[in-house]
Parts: structure tokens; C-alpha cells; sequence
């Protein structure tokens, strides 16, 4: 039994292998029989039983409620997580995703027999398309890197079809992009090809001209960008790659700046991934599950992953999985379900009109915090921003030391979640603020006087910044430590 | 709108902090010609119209009262306690633990998760979780190609995987390009994989499923010994781990990589999902796995905490010579996982896989008791088995379903041009089939059968 040390309402709680003793469970199953083996050769039974914990259910409840403490959440506090849109999860979503009519259904019973959550899926995607002018969405995607790899593979495909695929395989990537981006293109068979944002922060259509090619598949660009800048030149852009035979990816993952005030099939968006775990309020659950919906154009939508759900004449909805063109299937059954049920529930409930002041709310925050802010740390590009500001250490690092991950970890021992830091690469420690539109005035406030009065603290006391935290239930962690030791999971004490 | 926090006043007061004049100017960066001509208005739902609406939508799914279907989500009891969990605010609304002095409950119960898949897999290494069984399997041939640097094009896949795994993996492959597939064909007799001879030293990887997806057990230990002997990696698909409380561990019969779909002991298998892909391997192919995975450590004060670790495998650091682009997982179906696995403890995963076992046996000897109903394989099984039915199997179920029995999936749906597969039903049984639920199934089959429906 290892020491406990519990701090207050913080636990110590110590691996739960380490909490078992035997002869304990926390579960109520029928009452045990014998094995019926006949037929099963014993070589194929386990021999030992695997090292799980043994332990009441009381003792198991406690255990993952002492856990749940050491966690910041949306519901903790604020989450200005830049690029991950971490907005308040309504309540209504999940307790709608849970109904019973929807978690007790097989997922391949007879279409006659899932009419209900066919139809969401019906409505869902025409919600989609709604709102970013696509011609078609899928609701298969796990997540938004699976969009990427969806929207990609839709365009490889009509590349192919054309009978340009082997020549056809440079995706251009402007050096803002996500990691997945490049990934993702990785995983298609194409080549990924770095170009550089301009000055203002944006990708200028110079950037873009020495590529354009019979070797060029596509363009990737996020819009707005991880600077938080609107693409002005996406459109001029677009009609450059489309003149020269190539497609235009947008990762949708920076929807939630301009819902209702842009539609990316306007701009020549060939295909986009929104991220219903970000946009669409559904909770991010630790790191998943999320879902990715890939929206496309009238002409790549009969390369889109299987099933489809078709509303007949008589107006039920049926399941097509024989379409000569589809890329396949991406997902087993369809996508994560209980992520499009939340999804579409916010998405009723705020109506178009309710979704464009939720787009106004995020951009007003992230402009709040900037004008508040704008003095105390330098704006990394001068320029107009929507839903997310990226602030940098270069002044404050040059004056006092401190650094954006010392800002950060310092933030900590006021109870904020810190922004996104050294993301986008080429800003210099990026401190990537993106407050949501669910954050009030006030919280806004308390937390750029809280990064004020760290930047202040790191001229006085530049100490108590560089070895902070010091009120979280563990101090810094040492990640050389962990790669180099490579405790992946908990064995027993050597006797 | 009941999620914004701003008033009136707030607003005025922020527009004039910023300095501009109205919120309309804060979007004056996205060119005129570019912005939505005509927005969309409609208003929004409140609560007790979406709640109607949504229930009502609910209600149009048929809920049976019995499932005798697995096929790739099985239904397990999963205790109240698993969702109380997982519900928590702190769990639940928190996102991938970038910053981990605050994030060390999500960090310790993946630490807690990936111990009780490498122990139900066998294997050394597991990672924090892919998004379903499929797109794993999917994962797992990529890794073995990069294993070995591109130099063996070639990767054996049963033709037993889940249909849909099988399609996944088709997509995901002819993505990434310049792979062949050869696909193993079951053996129509016994229903197991057919190795087309010895492995040939092109393979890569030679994947199947246990049991594959008419529920035959495969010879993991023989396909395993076949791959290793030519070099290849041996890669094990368990569409249910509840089976490994009574299955011997794909790692203790020699496989290199497990990949599976926890789904159904995290209790999400309704609608098919969100699932939960697994994967452990050996430890020598950690540093080519995909994905998050979760490492102990110390931390300042002295004391014991957990982060993300050999991160260089992952797209933020590598971009494109990372292992995968996989970022958000399935993390809150893991906790699932990890929570109902420490309800469960050895006993009562080897007493759930018992009685899934024992009931699934139970229907399929009644079944079998009725003429003209036989085996379509013979292969060995644990609790999912096909059985060929003597006349209009589509009749039988939907008599059934008239009882509220989901009676297993119709194997036509998947492979139609197959004759011998058109009065074949995959059926299983779980824990949650009580005896009497059997018992009520066989007579109603009897009598559709006996009265010549």
C-alpha cells in the first residue's frame, strides 16, 4: 500500500491496481457457472487471469472521483485553448444523445427499424450544408484529422478518375497549418509542400503561383487561420489552384469565427471538415471522442464514404451503400453517433440566427482580450483577428527570461487553463488565446488582469514565474524523464 | 440565447474598449464580396420543443427487448456507476491533457486504461486509444509497413474481419498507396482463415480477426508462427475483449500487434458508436505506434505524476513523418472502458465472458435442435455463430422482431451473390440474455418453423 498524502480536498490517489486487494468486485452479474467448453480446444483458453484490480464498487466510484479532481475543465473555469474552441457543452445535448431510444439500437437493424436516427443524420447534414453552402456532408469522419483524411481522399479520388493520379500529388500547406494537415496529405499518397504566409499574416496569391502545375492536387488552407486572420485572398486563390486543374481543402477546425457570416463553398471551397467537438459545443471528453463531418461540392459528392441516408418519395430514409464512385467506407456503422445527436441538438437550438451571434460573441471576446491585453504582450501580427488572438513572448523574453511557458504555467495557480502555447510555429513562443463566446465579461477580465499581473510578476519576482506552478496538486512534470524511462503502464512491486 | 453571457451593456462596453463601433465591424477583415449574402435567420428551439422533437425522433428506433446480435457491437450490462463517471463535468469537459499539473486525473486513468489493455492483450505496449476496431486495423498494416521501411508491399488480410473493417482498411490503404492486399479466404468447411501457403518474404503483416466475424476462433498461435516464420508481423483483431476473460491473450499465442473495438464494455455499442478502437503491441514497435500514449514520470516536488509522452511520433511535433494524423481519440470511451474493467476486476470479466459464452451455447444448441436449422461452419466458437435456417429467414425475423427478439443479423446483407449465405443469421448472446429470453427464442422458432408461417 503506497502513502497517501491528500491536501485538503486534493487526493493523492495512487494507481488503482494498487487499492486491490482479493476476493473483492464492484460488479453484479448473475450468479458464476462453470464454462460450457464444449467444443472450445483448450489451447485457445487464457491461462491466468489478466492483472485487473479487485475492488467494490464504492472503492472504484471513489477512485475515479478522486481523479476527476485533479482535472481542469470547462466547467472549472476558463479554457482559452486556442484552435480547440472550448465552449460550454450544453446539458441538453447529452441528456437528448442518452434518450434510450437512440443508445439501445443495434446498429444494423433493418432500416424500417432505425427511421428515428436515420432521419437525424438526414437533418443533421442538411444543417451542414446550410450552414457552409456544400452541396453534401458526411457525418462519418471520427474526428477532424479522419475529416482531413475524408476530404483528401475525396479529392485523390476525382484525380484519379480523371486519369491524373499518378502525376497529380502535391498538396500545398501554408506554414500556419496544423500538424495534421501535412499528415493527413501523407496518409492520401500525396506530397505535402510548404508555402509561406505573407507579411500580414495571410497566404498572398504570389505564394501560390509557382505551384500551380499539372503536378498540383490541392491547396489545405485553414480559415480563418491559426493566427486568427481571416484568408481575403482564399477566393482569388481558389480560382488560381481551380484554373490550374487542383482542388481546395479548408480545414474547418476556426468555423466557429465565421458562421453565418461566410459560407466556404462561396469562397471555391471544394470540401472542409467541421469539428462538431469544437463549433457544435459537444464535450471534448478528456481528448475524444469528437466527429468530423466532411462537407463537399456537387462534384465530389458522389466520391463520399458509405452509407448514405436517403430520404425516399414517401419520405422515410434509407441507407445506400452501393455507389460505384464512393471512396469507401472511413467508419464502421456511422461515425460516432451520440456526437452527431448533441450536435444537431445545438444546432435547433440556436437556429441560423442563434449561430451567427455565436460566431459575433466568439469574435467580440477574442478582440476584448486583445484590446485588454495588447500592451502587456505583443500582438504576433498587427493585423485584424476574429475568434482567436496569438500574443508572443519575443518582448517579454528579451526583457525579463520569462517565457510563454512560464506565463502559462503560472496561470495555472489562478485557476486558468492556458491558452495554446508555442502553436502556430512561426510565431515566436505563441501564446494562442481563444476565449469562446461562452466566457462573460467578467471572466475575460479576471483573466488578463491575471496575465497582466504575471507579466509584472516577471519583472519583479521572475522566479515565482519560472518555477511555477506552485498551487496545482503536482508541480512541473518531467517529460525527458518520462520519454527516457518509458513507464508506459503499472506492473507490481518486485517482491 | 441562454449560453451567452452578455449583456446589453457588456457589449457596448467591450465595442468600446475595442473601438469600433458595432460588432458588424469586427468582421471587416472578410472582404464584402465574400460574406453570405442572405443569412441563414431561422430562429432557435426551446428546450421543451427540442426535447419534443428530439424523443419523438427516439421513438421512431425500435428498441428490442432482446438482442441476439453482436456483429461487431455487442451489448453489454454496463453498471450505472460507468456513466456517473464518465458524466463528470471534470472528465467530461476537459480536452487532451496539453498542460498535465492540471490534467493529472485524465492522465492517470489513461496510465490506469493502457495497463488493463496491454494485460488483456498481453502485450508489452498500449496507447490511449484509436477511434474504432476498424480504422485500427487499418492502423496496425501501416505500422507494420513502416516496420519494415516499405520494402514488403504486400499485407495478408482475412477475408473473416468485420465487413466494415474490411472496407475501412480497403479506403485507408489505397489511400496511402503502393500496398497490396491479398485477401485470406475463410475455409467454407470450418470457416477459419486459409493461409495460401507459406508466408512469402514480401508480407509485411498478416492480419485476422478472433474471432473473425462468423464468430470462428482462428488458430491465432498457427497464423502467428506462419507470419513470424517469414519475417512478417503477426496482427490479432478482437472485436469483443470481454472474450479475453475466457480466450487465451493474442500476445500469449504469439501475436506481435492486438488491435480491437471496446465499445461494447464501454457501453457505447447503441447506433455503433462513438467506438473505441484498442491497440497494444510488442514493446520493440512502441516508438511506430500511433497516436497518444501516456508515460509516469516525476514532477518538482518529488512526487509521482503521469504526461504525454514520445510524443516525436505524433503530427504536432513530426507533421508529416509522423506515425499517423490521428490527434482527438476516443478518450472518454476509454475511461469508460478503464472504469467498467475495474468494476469487473478477473472475476467478474471471466464470469461475463462465462455467461456470454454459456447463453450464446444455450441458443445455439436449441436452434440447432430444430430440423433443417445447421451449422454454416464448424468451426470453433465462443459466443457468435452463424446458423443456416431451413426456409425464408427474413420471415423468421421479422416474426421475431413482431416479439421483440433482434435476432441476429442477416449474413445476406453483407455478401448477397453468396448462395450459401441467404438463409444464414449471425447470431450472439451476451451476459445481458437472461435464460428465459433463450429459452422463449427457440419456441417461437420452433413454432414459426412447425406451422409453416
Amino acid at each position: 500500500m503506497s502513502t497517501q498524502i491528500h491536501t485538503g480536498l486534493l487526493h493523492r490517489e495512487p494507481p488503482i491496481f494498487e487499492l486491490s486487494s482479493p476476493g473483492r468486485t464492484g460488479h453484479a452479474l448473475p450468479p458464476s457457472e462453470p464454462l460450457d467448453d464444449e467444443g472450445l480446444p483448450a489451447a485457445f483458453l487464457r491461462q491466468g487471469a489478466p492483472l485487473l484490480p479487485e475492488l467494490s464498487e464504492v472503492e472504484v466510484v471513489r477512485h475515479f472521483v478522486r481523479l476527476s479532481q485533479w482535472n481542469h475543465c470547462i466547467e472549472t473555469g476558463m479554457y482559452p485553448l486556442g484552435s480547440c474552441t472550448m465552449k460550454y457543452n450544453p446539458k441538453i445535448n447529452d441528456a437528448m444523445s442518452a434518450l434510450a431510444g437512440f443508445t439501445a439500437t443495434h446498429p444494423l437493424q433493418e432500416d424500417e427499424h432505425l427511421q428515428g436516427s436515420l432521419e437525424l443524420m438526414f437533418q443533421l447534414e442538411g444543417l451542414l450544408c446550410r450552414v457552409s453552402g456544400f452541396h453534401s456532408v458526411t457525418l462519418q469522419p471520427s474526428a477532424g484529422a479522419n475529416g482531413e483524411f475524408t476530404g483528401l481522399a475525396l479529392i485523390k479520388k476525382a484525380i484519379d478518375v480523371r486519369g491524373e493520379g499518378a502525376r497529380r500529388r502535391k498538396v500545398l500547406i501554408p506554414d500556419t497549418a496544423h500538424g495534421t494537415n501535412p499528415a493527413s496529405v501523407v496518409l492520401n499518397g500525396f506530397e505535402p509542400v510548404s508555402i509561406v504566409t505573407g507579411p500580414e499574416g495571410v497566404l498572398l496569391p504570389e505564394a501560390v503561383r509557382p505551384h500551380l502545375d499539372d503536378e498540383l492536387a490541392a491547396i489545405m488552407v485553414t480559415n480563418p487561420n491559426t493566427l486568427g486572420i481571416f484568408e481575403s485572398h482564399l477566393k482569388e486563390i481558389a480560382e488560381l489552384v481551380h484554373g490550374a486543374g487542383g482542388y481546395v481543402y479548408m480545414d474547418g477546425a476556426n468555423f466557429n469565427a465565421i458562421m453565418g457570416k461566410v459560407r466556404p463553398a462561396d469562397l471555391g471551397v471544394d470540401t472542409m471538415h467541421f469539428n462538431l467537438h469544437k463549433t457544435f459545443s459537444t464535450p471534448h471528453g478528456g481528448g475524444g471522442p469528437g466527429a468530423g463531418p466532411v462537407g463537399c461540392t456537387a462534384e465530389l459528392a458522389p466520391y463520399l464514404p458509405v452509407p448514405r441516408v436517403l430520404r425516399t418519395n414517401e419520405g422515410s430514409y434509407r441507407l445506400i451503400t452501393e455507389l460505384p464512385n464512393t471512396i469507401g467506407r472511413v467508419h464502421p456503422y456511422f461515425g460516432n453517433f451520440a456526437i452527431l445527436v448533441r450536435a444537431f441538438t445545438y444546432m435547433l437550438e440556436n437556429g441560423g440566427a442563434g449561430l451567427s451571434r455565436v460566431t459575433e460573441m466568439a469574435v467580440l471576446n477574442a478582440n476584448y482580450v486583445r484590446a485588454l491585453l495588447k500592451d502587456t504582450l505583443a500582438v504576433s501580427v498587427d493585423v485584424d483577428t476574429l475568434h482567436e488572438v496569438v500574443f508572443t513572448d519575443r518582448d517579454l523574453k528579451k526583457e525579463t527570461h520569462v517565457t510563454t511557458m512560464d506565463v502559462a504555467k503560472r496561470l495555472l495557480d489562478f485557476g486558468f487553463h492556458p491558452p495554446t502555447v508555442y502553436f502556430p510555429l512561426i510565431v515566436p513562443g505563441a501564446f494562442m488565446v481563444e476565449p469562446t463566446e461562452t466566457e462573460s465579461r467578467v471572466e475575460l477580465e479576471n483573466f488578463v488582469e491575471t496575465v497582466k499581473a504575471i507579466v509584472e510578476e516577471a519583472r519583479t519576482d521572475p522566479e515565482k514565474v519560472t518555477s511555477a506552478p506552485h498551487r496545482t496538486g503536482v508541480g512541473r512534470l518531467d517529460e525527458t524523464t518520462a520519454a527516457r524511462k518509458r513507464i508506459l503502464r503499472w506492473t507490481p512491486a518486485k517482491p | 440565447m441562454r449560453y451567452l453571457p452578455h449583456s446589453p451593456q457588456d457589449i457596448q462596453h467591450m465595442l468600446q474598449t475595442i473601438g469600433v463601433p458595432d460588432v458588424e465591424h469586427l468582421f471587416r477583415s472578410i472582404p464584402r464580396d465574400q460574406r453570405t449574402e442572405r443569412p441563414d435567420d431561422s430562429p432557435g428551439l426551446p428546450e421543451c420543443q427540442l426535447r419534443r422533437y428530439l424523443e419523438g425522433l427516439a421513438a421512431r428506433n425500435k428498441n428490442f427487448c432482446v438482442s441476439l446480435a453482436s456483429a461487431g457491437a455487442p451489448f453489454h450490462a454496463v453498471p450505472k456507476a460507468v456513466e456517473t463517471i464518465v458524466g463528470r463535468s471534470e472528465f467530461q469537459t476537459a480536452y487532451t491533457p496539453y498542460q498535465p499539473e492540471v490534467s493529472q486525473g485524465t492522465l492517470q486513468a489513461v496510465f490506469e486504461f493502457q495497463t488493463i489493455v496491454s494485460e488483456l492483450m498481453g502485450l508489452d505496449v498500449s496507447n490511449a486509444s484509436l477511434y474504432d476496431g476498424a480504422s485500427a486495423v487499418g492502423e496496425a498494416l501501416l505500422l507494420a509497413l513502416r516496420v519494415h521501411k516499405g520494402k514488403r508491399p504486400v499485407v495478408w488480410v482475412s477475408e473473416g474481419l468485420h465487413p466494415h473493417a474490411k472496407e475501412v482498411v480497403r479506403t485507408m490503404l489505397h489511400a496511402f498507396g503502393d500496398v497490396t492486399i491479398q485477401w485470406l479466404p475463410l475455409d467454407p468447411g470450418t470457416g477459419a482463415t486459409v493461409l495460401p501457403g507459406a508466408v512469402t518474404a514480401d508480407v509485411a503483416a498478416v492480419a485476422v480477426g478472433y474471432p473473425n466475424f462468423l464468430g470462428v476462433i482462428e488458430d491465432i498461435a498457427a497464423v502467428s508462427a506462419a507470419a513470424r516464420s517469414a519475417g512478417a508481423l503477426s496482427i490479432v483483431s478482437v472485436p469483443d475483449p470481454a472474450n479475453l476473460g475466457v480466450l487465451a491473450s493474442p500476445g500469449a499465442l504469439g501475436a506481435d500487434i492486438a488491435v480491437g473495438e471496446g465499445m461494447g464494455l464501454a457501453g457505447t455499442a447503441g447506433m455503433g458508436g462513438p467506438g473505441l478502437g484498442l491497440m497494444a503491441v510488442r514493446d520493440e514497435y512502441v516508438k511506430q505506434m500511433p497516436g497518444r500514449i501516456v508515460g509516469q514520470t516525476v514532477e518538482s516536488r518529488g512526487g509521482v505524476g503521469y504526461v504525454l509522452t514520445l510524443a516525436t511520433r505524433e503530427q504536432h511535433i513530426r507533421r508529416e513523418k509522423a506515425t499517423s494524423n490521428i490527434c482527438s481519440n476516443q478518450a472518454l470511451v476509454a475511461l469508460a472502458f478503464t472504469v467498467h474493467l475495474s468494476l469487473l476486476g478477473p472475476s467478474g470479466l471471466r464470469d461475463l465472458a462465462t455467461l456470454s459464452r454459456n447463453r450464446a451455447m444455450a441458443l445455439r444448441r436449441g436452434l440447432l435442435g430444430i430440423p433443417g436449422v445447421r451449422p454454416l461452419v464448424t468451426g470453433p466458437v465462443m459466443n457468435e455463430f452463424a446458423l443456416v435456417f431451413p426456409r425464408d429467414a427474413a420471415g423468421l425475423r421479422a416474426h421475431l422482431a413482431d416479439n421483440g427478439i433482434f435476432f441476429g443479423v442477416p449474413l445476406a446483407r453483407f455478401c448477397p451473390e453468396r448462395p450459401e449465405w441467404r438463409e444464414a443469421i449471425l447470431l450472439a448472446a451476451t451476459e445481458t440474455a437472461c435464460p428465459d429470453d433463450i429459452a422463449h427464442t427457440i419456441l417461437l422458432v420452433k413454432d414459426f418453423y412447425r406451422e409453416g408461417k
